[in-house]
């Protein structure tokens, strides 16, 4: 006797139905991208160094993301979305879903930092992952996200290789880079030093050291300086008196230390224990530059960095209505005023957040569509934009100089020079740049 | 030469550090057979010591000045340390530029505790354990006291300076007819070394306590038969172990500004000095570390890496220690002044 019921077809072609639909619910438009939110809410992954030299760092871009997530669904003053030029920001979340927020620790090692990207994007369904301290992280996780399909919006990453040849599809980075650091850094420094210079390059041995460095080297040559010598130094160097003591004798006059973080401060103390700042080669006061300053370093290094020149993407005594926003949101909330790195993920997170609403999709590639080329003001930079070739934003960079009298602990670098961004601008294809392609965007899923 | 000159200095002063460090470690492992990978933390600690005093002394009454702004347009907070209250500006602020020397005062009754503490709540545990065990704890514990100074202190490194009156350099090299000038507080760090060096060898070989505690490394069981409570005296040794590596830590703040892992970065190369001088010998422990703080400050020069370079040996500053440890170890393996008999059973 068959044992065919009525109950039995039922059950078993809601069975076979509910089989042959899977296929098609995860093939859905819905999820036609990697991590496509589903719910009420959208997840972004904060991958930034919470442990390891660079941390402090790390912690000021995690307060500035709180921030951004905190403004992006309606709380607190708004910061820079009252100033932003684009509107598209309604306080509402993006697309009306509520933000919500994964952070992972970089530990600022490539492979932890991909690790965690990883986990962020797989296990947490992060739609966008943003974060980083240092290039080498930075171009890593950047190669990841291009393979994993979602946008990564760079941090503190200043190597001319991350939008350079390692540049990536679905990889935006605002802050500014070696380059740019050079191109604003020779004019001062040909200004306040002369033509007729020395220079002797103390260089951390990795990615960031090595493009900055040719590109300070370029800058100055440029303008009629002579380079001695370019000595490499390992990233893990903690005492530099064996690289400082053969600068005294080298006949250079001017020491440019491409070194940053913890580097930066024991080299350039190092450099003002041997008491090269005191001293007169070739009749010239012997100066010290350092090309790349960060707030957080130059209070680390204490008196020494009084007087030194260098650059920076942002700091927060620029008197534009943006940065009065973000460094009175900030300032409330946390008690002292944000660092460069705050900034600059600050900004980026609100970026990835309007490119999101004038698209209409958390798509990457409609996303990166709305990020190429777009041109925006009133985030602190004046006005900005992200240049579509490389997803590099061109904006005027900042030449500082470490306080003489500074009023505050905070107050330790003065803006000399705000260079026009006409000045520290290149070709897509310029020498430093070369190699590497965007490729696709890559939505992944 | 003048180059020569600074390099031999550079040398000598780092090897101050290894050598006080890796003189603990052997003061450690001698008299209690322990491998201490947490020497590195106690290193760290003794910077941060200074670190603190400084913290402290700049605790300040905050009075609000209305005739100034803060960054956020409010009335100015001023910040007047306790200190300069109390005592004057005059010398308020000197007590506080002072605050490096200041500290040893502070480093060697904390640094003793801390060390006896270490000891009787953890080592001990562990005496008769593998040293694969005692590394794993001492090395676990390294850790804990890391994250718990980050914790408190964050991540940068944070400026120490020494007085006013030894900030600048010294021409060493007018001395002999050249020109080199070498910074005030790295020789002064040198000399400091020697002293605390000497001191030791001289509390062992000098005094009744010394002499108990050598005898004991010689023999344990034997003084112990003896009578003599040699446990107490080696929980001793272990504290003034620490506080060696304490001292030697406040001293190196004003050359490098301290930060969480600076002993991390010292315990790996003061643990090859060890090897190279020969576990468990004390002179060899000096030694090895002058001898390999001088090779890694030459190593570093341009004539010399381009040496290398061209026998396709690029960075040869970052391998040279270990090269040497090679080749020490594979000629002379007990090392260049080790003993028969010590880690050999």
């Amino acid at each position: 006797m068959s044992k065919f019921t009525r109950r039995g077809l039922i059950k078993t072609s809601a069975t076979v139905g509910a089989g042959l639909a899977m296929p098609t619910f995860i093939t859905s438009p819905l999820a036609a991208y990697t991590n496509a939110p589903t719910g009420g809410s959208v997840t972004l992954g904060f991958n930034v160094p919470q442990s390891g030299p660079y941390a402090d760092e790390g912690a000021d871009e995690l307060r500035a993301y709180k921030l951004a997530v905190e403004h992006l669904n309606g709380g607190g003053d708004g910061g820079m979305m009252n100033t932003f030029s684009s509107k598209a920001l309604k306080g509402n979340g993006i697309l009306g879903k509520k933000v919500e927020y994964v952070t992972g620790d970089t530990q600022t090692k490539s492979d932890a930092a991909r690790a965690s990207a990883k986990s962020m994007i797989e296990k947490d369904g992060a739609v966008m992952i943003t974060g980083g301290s240092s290039s080498g992280v930075a171009i890593a996780v950047q190669g990841l996200c291009q393979e994993a399909g979602v946008i990564f919006m760079a941090g503190l990453t200043h190597s001319n290789d991350t939008t350079g040849k390692d540049k990536k599809a679905n990889g935006f980075r605002h802050f500014f880079n070696g380059y740019m650091s050079g191109a604003a850094l020779a004019p001062v420094l040909e200004a306040r030093y002369g033509k007729d210079r020395n220079a002797y390059h103390l260089t951390a041995d990795y990615t960031w050291g090595w493009t900055q460095q040719e590109s300070i080297q370029a800058a100055t040559e440029a303008k009629g300086w002579n380079t001695v010598n370019n000595v490499l130094t390992p990233l893990a160097t903690t005492d530099f008196s064996s690289y400082v003591a053969p600068v005294l004798n080298s006949g250079a006059d001017v020491l440019v230390l491409n070194h940053y973080g913890g580097n930066m401060i024991n080299s350039l103390t190092s450099a003002v224990q041997f008491g090269l700042r005191d001293k007169v080669v070739n009749n010239k006061n012997f100066e010290i530059v350092v090309p790349l300053y960060s707030r957080l370093m130059a209070r680390g290094a204490g008196e020494n960095v009084k007087g030194i020149f260098g650059s920076t993407n942002w700091h927060w005594s620029l008197s534009d209505e943006g940065t009065k926003a973000f460094v009175k949101s900030f300032g409330t909330k946390y008690g002292f005023p944000p660092s460069q790195a705050a900034h600059t993920t600050y900004v980026q997170t609100l970026l990835y957040a309007d490119a999101c609403e004038r698209a209409g999709t958390f798509n990457p590639c409609g996303v990166g569509e709305a990020l190429e080329g777009f041109k925006f003001d009133g985030m602190g930079n004046g006005p900005t934009e992200y240049r579509a070739e490389d997803h590099q934003c061109f904006k005027d960079v900042l030449v500082v100089k470490g306080k003489e009298n500074p009023t505050s602990e905070f107050d330790v670098l003065e803006v000399v020079e705000i260079t026009p961004r006409s000045q520290v601008e290149y070709a897509v294809d310029h020498p430093m740049f070369a190699g590497g392609a965007l490729g696709k965007c890559n939505p992944g899923a | 030469m003048d180059a020569i000159l600074l390099q031999i200095l550079n040398g000598l002063d780092k090897g101050s550090a290894y050598a006080l460090i890796a003189l603990g470690l052997t003061l450690i492992f001698g008299t209690l057979g322990v491998v201490n990978f947490a020497h590195g933390a106690l290193f760290m600690l003794g910077a941060f010591c200074a670190v603190s005093l400084q913290k402290l002394m700049s605790v300040s009454k905050i009075t609000i000045d209305p005739s100034q702004l803060d960054f956020l347009g409010n009335p100015l907070k001023v910040k007047t340390p306790y200190i300069v209250e109390w005592f004057g500006p005059n010398v308020g602020n000197v007590i506080i530029d002072w605050n490096v020397p200041l500290s040893i005062i502070v480093a060697i009754p904390v640094m003793l505790s801390i060390g006896y503490i270490m000891e009787r709540g953890l080592i001990k545990h562990f005496y008769k354990r593998p040293h694969a065990d005692q590394i794993l704890v001492t090395f676990g514990l390294a850790i804990v006291i890391q994250e718990l100074v980050k914790a408190n202190y964050g991540a940068n490194p944070i400026p120490t300076p020494a007085p006013d009156q030894f900030v600048g350099s010294f021409n060493v090299g007018a001395l002999i007819g050249l020109d080199a000038s070498y910074p005030y507080w790295r020789l002064i760090y040198f000399a400091f070394s020697a002293v605390i060096i000497s001191a030791v060898f001289a509390f062992l070989r000098f005094t009744t306590f010394g002499m108990v505690v050598r005898a004991g490394m010689a023999d344990r069981e034997t003084v112990g038969l003896l009578g003599i409570n040699i446990d107490r005296r080696f929980t001793i040794m272990f504290g003034i172990a620490a506080a060696v590596a304490g001292l030697a830590g406040v001293m190196y703040t004003p050359i490098n500004s301290p930060n969480y892992h600076m002993g991390m970065d010292f315990l790996v190369l003061s643990f090859v000095v060890v090897v190279v001088g020969g576990m468990g010998s004390l002179p060899g422990a000096v030694l090895a570390g002058f001898l390999l703080g001088i090779l890694e400050s030459f190593a570093s020069m341009n004539e010399v890496k381009g040496f290398f370079e061209m026998l396709y040996l690029p960075s040869i500053d970052q391998i040279i220690i270990y090269l040497v440890a090679i080749i020490v170890l594979l000629t002379r393996p007990r090392g260049l002044m080790g003993k028969a008999g010590v880690m050999e059973e």
